[in-house]
């Protein structure tokens, strides 16, 4: 690919500083306070930073990622510890202050796209390390475009009517009648972890459905599936193993992180410690199983006719006859939570555009998907969709092209897009 | 004017499979490493995807993983009586571009030369006379190392890749099932062999009556998942039977992109530049000392990259043009047989015979790069050569690679090359019938060597190379006789009939043969007949370093890259361990 000026990429390889480098360098023991430190880089992950606090391209913390909510898009701040820019002039009690209430250096609301609402549940002690790691990273000079958003949603005090409604939680308690492992999950989960944020269904004012708690939601063309312990659609069918290791590695023997997990996978999950992987396990796996719906009647024979043979042709090569795939490798489609979920916009994502997924030092291959979208109509990708949703245990709606359609339109996949080599050579 | 870069431990020059371990090693060891690499980045899913990447069209026909020889290409010849001419379209061997090069279009036939292949000359002249190795032109040399120094090299190139196969010398003891003539191997193959397809089964079993020994051919194509020691994962291959000129797009196929570059491409200490050229190595005034680099990079901006060490992994072919247009070593002169940079070029000698039956199906379309039943004994020294004219041998091979449409269709003796009859059997024998390979060894000769072409230059206005290659009479009596052998055991297959398809005549780049260009950069014991000592470092500018098989002084009857892996990992380790605390010479002259 060409070389575009890319100010994260290093003029000298030793002055690189990746995401992971960040995250995982050592502090030194002469280092004052680098307990807190330490404590605050590992936060950081859990938290998850990077994944919204940096733009392709960018700086680790310096913000800039265009985040595509329904309202329109936000951009991320700079919070590396640069003065003008970034939180370099902040103080412990006003970054404390953005992460219980929502409320800016300036006492300006903070769109809830930054996911104070759980971050909320963070305790002052833990904040404060964040913070401090925060201020000892390296700074960086630059200014987010301004959010694209329509009126009134521009004006930020309307935020305080969306915290009035909606505003529920605080800093979290102990349950004293659970385990000390379940607990810790909790924490993490509700707090820095914010998988709700993500895999809660919201209303539409983009709060929590109350009474929904991770049964999945949908986030930029791409769903993030249930996590309740539901055995067609949800965890039900993980072991607290399974979580850890697909958290950790990005792959297990039933999927494979890709889409917007593949980030979490690469700079939160995989620098978390095995007990802190458990506890979120722990704690997700006793979620109460999403209710079923009545499930659909029997999917279109010929849609499965036809799917099987598009399967046979473009996906067995991976996933192999059968769909028993190679496991941490290219994922068993045999009830599989992720094929059977109500919607069907991941799915269709995946096989439109692709998807590399998440990676770690312990497990560095950056497997892939490849883009469908130049080979298969709107019409074959629907088939085959319904097809291995219906095949192997799995069931679920079937799909129509129209619907294909409109998700090929959104993620300008309609005319085949060429990379260096795909033509001819000049 | 070039502009200069911020200086860096090591820049290495090409980044195929000896670029990738080599930078892999060096920055474990941590240096600052800078990779340049003149193609683009490969990615497997976007590059070679299993939807689109058996396009044999665009693929085997159209060159398009290649190099392009409109920007760059090398004149040729059989001797110094000829005018070379630039190779206009690739042909007999086709040379790789991009990132991981070779390793992303190659078969995956991973093989370790014998031990008496790097004592080719003083072990032939010992068993058959000193003529056996000099008569005739031939300049076989020693190499300068031994295959039990480089055994632990090869194991960890065989773990790296996951190598499948079956030992047949493990710790001494021989092992049923292993190919007996092989140098000792310390640790079992990382992989069970492939299940082997009809063809080769037919094949093993016809040999073994013949009394001969087979094996299955050792396999870069995986057997089963695979997660090597860097971390990296392979997936099983399906036999698709689209591997050497394509890439894999099931990640079953030992490549840098599978087995180093996932963990490497992770190092803050390590940066690949792709689509940059390496024009030349700078020099200091007294041609000592290396500086760095200069490299033009796609939109024909000059750079000067200072490096303490130059590793030149940029193919033997360029390596050897890097090296005399750096001014780099005494240039090889033919006539008089002084010099050395560009001596001792060989290639490899091939041979086949195709089987055809009647009453068996073979589905040649099921296949892998490496997919074989292989006998070894009419390789190297392995059988008696006395009074046979000639040394070296060659493996031969009931392998099934593929039935691909345009390039593995097979016709009996005497069929049209085209029209209504050449379908007809065209479609009567696809199903039936299968070549066996004869995959011989190449001794080097006076006449044989790299040199800068006196007239045609590249984009840059730099000289072509230059090479002057034939086969000898060695090389026509060896192949001749060790295809005999295979014709016999392809009738002892009982087919209706076999085709032999000898190596007749001079060399002609245009029939594909292999890409298993050697010798140039040679590696010896001594500066005066070599241009690299055995740790692969320049004689004459010891931060120099010249990898790949470049460094072979004659090519043994072996695919060469498990060799070319052997020696990066074996130089590697002594630079880690000794040049980087001392640098200078790792052998006195």
């Amino acid at each position: 690919m060409g070389q575009t000026a890319n100010p994260a990429l290093p003029a000298h390889p030793s002055t690189a500083i990746t995401p992971t480098s960040l995250l995982s360098q050592p502090i030194p023991d002469a280092t004052p306070n680098a307990v807190q430190l330490r404590r605050g880089q590992y936060l950081a992950a859990v938290g998850d930073c990077v994944s919204c606090h940096m733009r392709p391209g960018g700086e680790p913390l310096a913000g800039g990622l265009g985040l595509k909510t329904p309202f329109g898009t936000i951009y991320s701040s700079n919070i590396s510890p640069d003065r003008d820019t970034g939180i370099g002039a902040w103080s412990s009690d006003q970054f404390y202050r953005a992460m219980h209430d929502g409320i800016g250096a300036h006492g300006e609301n903070l769109y809830p796209a930054f996911p104070y609402p759980w971050f909320r549940r963070v305790t002052r002690e833990d904040a404060d390390a964040l913070f401090a790691f925060l201020q000892s990273t390296p700074p960086v000079h630059y200014v987010a475009p301004a959010n694209e958003l329509p009126f009134p949603l521009g004006i930020r005090a309307v935020v305080k009517g969306w915290n009035l409604l909606f505003l529920k939680s605080d800093t979290y308690q102990p349950d004293t009648s659970k385990s000390a492992e379940w607990n810790r999950g909790a924490y993490l989960v509700q707090g820095l972890g914010h998988c709700a944020a993500c895999h809660t269904p919201k209303n539409m004012f983009g709060a929590d459905k109350s009474g929904q708690d991770f049964h999945g939601g949908q986030l930029d063309n791409w769903v993030a599936p249930d996590l309740t312990a539901n055995a067609r659609t949800g965890l039900g069918l993980w072991s607290v193993d399974d979580i850890a290791d697909y958290l950790r590695a990005g792959r297990n023997m039933h999927a494979a992180a890709g889409g917007s997990m593949a980030d979490v996978v690469s700079y939160s999950g995989s620098q978390m410690n095995d007990a802190d992987l458990h506890a979120i396990a722990t704690f997700l796996k006793s979620q109460p199983a999403r209710p079923d719906e009545a499930l659909a009647g029997p999917p279109d024979a010929g849609a499965m006719r036809r799917g099987a043979a598009i399967y046979s042709d473009a996906c067995a090569s991976c996933h192999l006859e059968n769909g028993v795939g190679q496991p941490r490798f290219f994922p068993p489609l045999g009830h599989d939570a992720m094929l059977q979920q109500d919607d069907p916009t991941g799915l269709l994502h995946l096989i439109l555009a692709g998807s590399h997924i998440g990676v770690s030092n312990a497990a560095p291959s950056p497997l892939a998907m490849p883009s469908f979208a130049w080979k298969l109509s709107d019409a074959e990708i629907a088939d085959v969709s319904t097809y291995i949703r219906n095949s192997w245990g799995n069931q679920a709606p079937g799909i129509d092209a129209s619907k294909v359609a409109e998700l090929r339109k959104k993620l300008d996949l309609t005319r085949p897009r060429l990379t260096v080599n795909s033509g001819d050579r000049k | 004017m070039a502009s200069q870069l911020p200086p860096v431990d090591a820049v290495i020059v090409g980044f195929g499979w000896t670029g990738a371990i080599m930078a892999q090693q060096l920055c474990d060891a941590g240096l600052n490493v800078v990779a340049l690499e003149r193609g683009p980045w490969r990615d497997t899913a976007t590059d070679f995807a299993t939807g689109f990447a058996q396009d044999e069209l665009r693929y085997m026909w159209r060159h398009h993983l290649f190099q392009n020889v409109s920007y760059d290409t090398l004149t040729v010849r059989n001797n110094t009586s000829q005018d070379a001419l630039p190779m206009r379209h690739l042909g007999s061997f086709l040379l790789g571009t991009g990132v991981g090069s070779g390793g992303v279009h190659w078969n995956g036939q991973i093989w370790r030369f014998l031990p008496s292949d790097f004592n080719a000359r003083s072990h032939n002249a010992q068993r058959y006379g000193e003529d056996a190795v000099s008569g005739d032109d031939l300049t076989v040399q020693d190499w300068g190392v031994s295959y039990d120094e480089l055994e632990s090299s090869y194991d960890a190139f065989d773990k790296l890749c996951g190598t499948c196969g079956k030992a047949g010398k493990l710790n001494g003891k021989p092992q049923p099932g292993g190919n007996p003539f092989e140098g000792n191997r310390s640790s079992e193959y990382p992989n069970p062999p492939m299940a082997q397809t009809l063809a080769p089964t037919l094949f093993g079993e016809a040999a073994t009556r013949l009394g001969y020994h087979p094996f299955p051919h050792p396999t870069g194509n995986m057997s089963q998942p695979y997660t090597n020691p860097l971390g990296a994962q392979m997936g099983a291959c399906t036999y698709c039977g689209f591997c050497e000129k394509f890439g894999c797009g099931n990640y079953s196929k030992a490549s840098p992109q599978t087995t180093v570059l996932p963990y490497l491409m992770r190092k803050p200490n390590f940066v690949l530049k792709t689509e940059c050229e390496v024009l030349r190595v700078e020099l200091t005034p007294d041609r000592k000392r290396a500086t760095g680099i200069t490299y033009v990079n796609s939109a024909g901006e000059e750079f000067f990259q200072p490096a303490e060490m130059v590793v030149l992994s940029a193919y033997v072919l360029q390596n050897v043009r890097l090296l005399l247009l750096s001014g780099i070593g005494k240039p090889y002169d033919p006539k008089t047989g002084e010099g050395v940079v560009g001596k001792n070029y060989a290639y490899q000698t091939m041979s086949s015979v195709n089987a055809f039956f009647d009453d068996k199906i073979l589905n040649p379309f099921i296949g892998a790069g490496a997919l074989a039943t292989v006998i070894d004994d009419f390789n190297g020294d392995n059988f008696d050569h006395s009074g046979l004219g000639f040394i070296g041998g060659a493996y031969i091979a009931g392998m099934v690679t593929g039935g691909r449409p345009i390039e593995m269709i097979y016709t009996p003796q005497g069929t049209p090359d085209w029209g209504l009859q050449w379908k007809h059997a065209a479609a009567k024998n696809y199903l039936r019938s299968f070549a066996i390979s004869v995959h011989g060894s190449c001794m080097s000769h006076r006449g044989n060597y790299l040199d800068l072409d006196p007239t045609y230059r590249d984009i840059h206005g730099r000289p072509m190379l230059r090479m002057t290659f034939d086969f000898g009479a060695n090389e026509h009596r060896m192949s001749d006789y060790v295809t005999d052998r295979a014709a016999e055991v392809a009738r002892a297959m009982n087919p209706r009939e076999i085709k032999i398809n000898r190596r007749t005549g001079s060399w002609s780049v245009t029939p594909y043969q292999t890409t298993h260009n050697t010798g140039g950069a040679i590696m010896g014991e001594s500066p005066s007949n070599s241009v690299v000592n055995k740790y692969l470092q320049s004689w004459d500018v010891p931060n120099v370093f010249s990898l790949g098989a470049g460094a072979f002084p004659q090519n043994a009857g072996y695919n060469p890259t498990g060799t070319v892996a052997a020696l990066t990992y074996f130089s590697a380790r002594e630079i880690i361990a000794r040049y980087l605390k001392s640098p200078g010479p790792l052998v006195q002259a």
